[in-house]
């Protein structure tokens, strides 16, 4: 990260984030800065609550307290008279939303669409993106990602991980400020999943700010700027990756590494 | 003996009674789909007095004859001022009691769409609508058409009740030419073969549509079975 951007106002930017279910607490108060184009790994233990942050910052999980701003602008709610905080209309949550690209463990395409139908549907329902221009867009984004030939096929026809890079060009249509990955390589047959952690370095070269959660330690030290380990819903470490794999500084980064390296 | 000039006598007016029986029942079934996708959308809903209301609604339908029904839609609303004709009173009694059952059918038709696919498409912007609209009412009707079939035959069958609010639908026709010939094996029998008609086309009609819209992930694997010949 250069001095420039980290005097510039951070892409991402979460305060004191909380969460409970009930009596159980995940998030313990997180902080955390993103700048543009940079690109952030969290790492941890399972359970640790990496993938509820990501939840969060595109507001699939609400904060039980604390705020996540992208881009300067507070997701989910908005500050009312008086400094009282009230919910943002739905319509402009899904905007915000929009804004923001999530891409799931799972994939999560929908099977009753093509290929190219996975992509063009968000553009054309959210952003009314002429038809002609959406298959346009979607059309170089399959190409990006080496799938162009599947454009018509049916998502159940395509391995694991032709369905995630499917997914990443679904999300990249909106042409999201933000991109989140939430394990988008844990479910995928080891041969498939270089394909996709190409992907995800070719928009980290193109300057996309990315949030991931992986369990990848090798691609996390490829590809981050950064590093954060988590552990039972606190940050306990933020490095740069060279730093944090050679010599980590909590005890708890220390264990954690030295069972899965 | 079985008379096959009297069935070619009666022949017409058992047609006229299975057009009428085909039109309740598309009639029926229009008004069925249209309240259950209502009723199963709301039941889903987050107002918790419209999930109240389609229970009621659904509870009391299922709860009570369609007969019942009929008779109360037919001769009794006309006491409380509401009156119909027959052919409003038959259908707005077919379409509301099957409405009931689809609502349930759709309902658990939307609870089998996987929640992640939703999340994706809200994550993408998706309003609540636009993702129930595209991404959970096809994937819902495809899950649902087997059930459908179902409810759809038992639809032709209850028709047969609306003769008893003086509808001459295929049922009733068949009773009429009796009642003048004396002859209730030939003409049943044609009754029957109609019935089996409609419901084996609507069955062979539904069994097609889950072939075209198979290409989940249920319908690859049996396409690969067959392929070791399994």
């Amino acid at each position: 990260m250069s001095q420039d951007t980290a005097a510039a106002r951070p892409m991402v930017s979460v305060r004191q984030l909380t969460k409970r279910y009930g009596e159980h607490t995940i998030l313990k108060g997180i902080n955390l800065d993103v700048a543009a184009s940079e690109v952030v790994t969290l790492i941890g233990p399972s359970g640790s609550g990496k993938s509820t942050v990501l939840r969060c910052l595109n507001f699939l999980e609400a904060p039980s307290s604390g705020e996540v701003l992208v881009d300067g602008e507070r997701l989910g709610y908005v500050e009312g008279p008086g400094g009282k905080l009230l919910r943002r209309a739905e319509a402009d949550v899904n905007r915000q939303r929009a804004e923001i690209g999530m891409v799931f463990q799972q994939f999560n395409l929908w099977p009753h669409k093509t290929v190219l139908e996975n992509i063009i549907e968000a553009p054309m329902l959210v952003r009314g993106t002429k038809r002609d221009e959406a298959i346009a867009i979607a059309r170089k984004l399959l190409d990006r990602v080496g799938l162009l030939a599947k454009q018509d096929a049916m998502p159940m026809t395509l391995s694991g991980g032709q369905q995630q890079r499917v997914a990443i060009a679904r999300s990249l249509a909106m042409q999201p400020k933000v991109l989140l990955l939430d394990e988008v390589t844990s479910a995928l047959d080891p041969e498939t999943v270089r394909d996709v952690l190409d992907v995800i370095k070719g928009l980290a070269v193109d300057g996309m700010t990315m949030v991931l959660v992986t369990h990848e330690m090798s691609f996390a030290r490829e590809v981050a700027d950064r590093v954060v380990f988590m552990d039972e819903g606190i940050v306990m470490e933020v490095a740069p990756p060279e730093q944090f794999f050679s010599a980590p500084r909590h005890e708890r980064a220390q264990a954690f590494l030295s069972k899965v390296l | 003996m079985y008379d096959f000039q009297l069935i070619l006598t009666y022949l017409p007016d058992l047609l006229h009674g299975l057009w009428m029986t085909v039109l309740y029942t598309v009639g029926g079934l229009a008004l069925g789909l249209v309240i259950g996708v209502c009723a199963a959308v709301l039941s889903l809903s987050r107002l918790r007095a419209m999930h109240w209301l389609v229970r009621a609604y659904v509870d009391f339908i299922r709860g009570t004859p369609l007969l019942l029904q009929l008779f109360i839609l037919y001769y009794a609303l006309p006491s409380l001022g509401i009156k119909m004709s027959a052919p409003v009173a038959g259908v707005l009694g077919l379409g509301i009691n099957a409405g009931a059952y689809l609502a349930e059918i759709f309902r658990a038709g939307f609870e089998a769409v996987p929640r992640a696919h939703v999340q994706a498409a809200r994550s993408l912007g998706m309003s609540y609508w636009q993702t129930l609209i595209r991404i959970e009412l096809p994937q819902a009707a495809t899950l649902v058409l087997p059930p459908l079939a179902n409810e759809m035959i038992s639809l032709v069958k209850s028709t047969s009740l609306i003769s008893t609010i003086s509808i001459a639908e295929l049922m009733r026709s068949g009773q009429i030419a009796v009642s003048v010939t004396f002859a209730p094996l030939e003409i049943y029998s044609v009754v029957a073969v109609f019935y089996l008609l409609i419901n084996l086309s609507l069955a062979n009609l539904v069994r097609w549509l889950e072939q075209r819209k198979g290409s989940g992930a249920r319908s690859e694997a049996r396409r690969t079975l067959m392929d070791v010949g399994v």
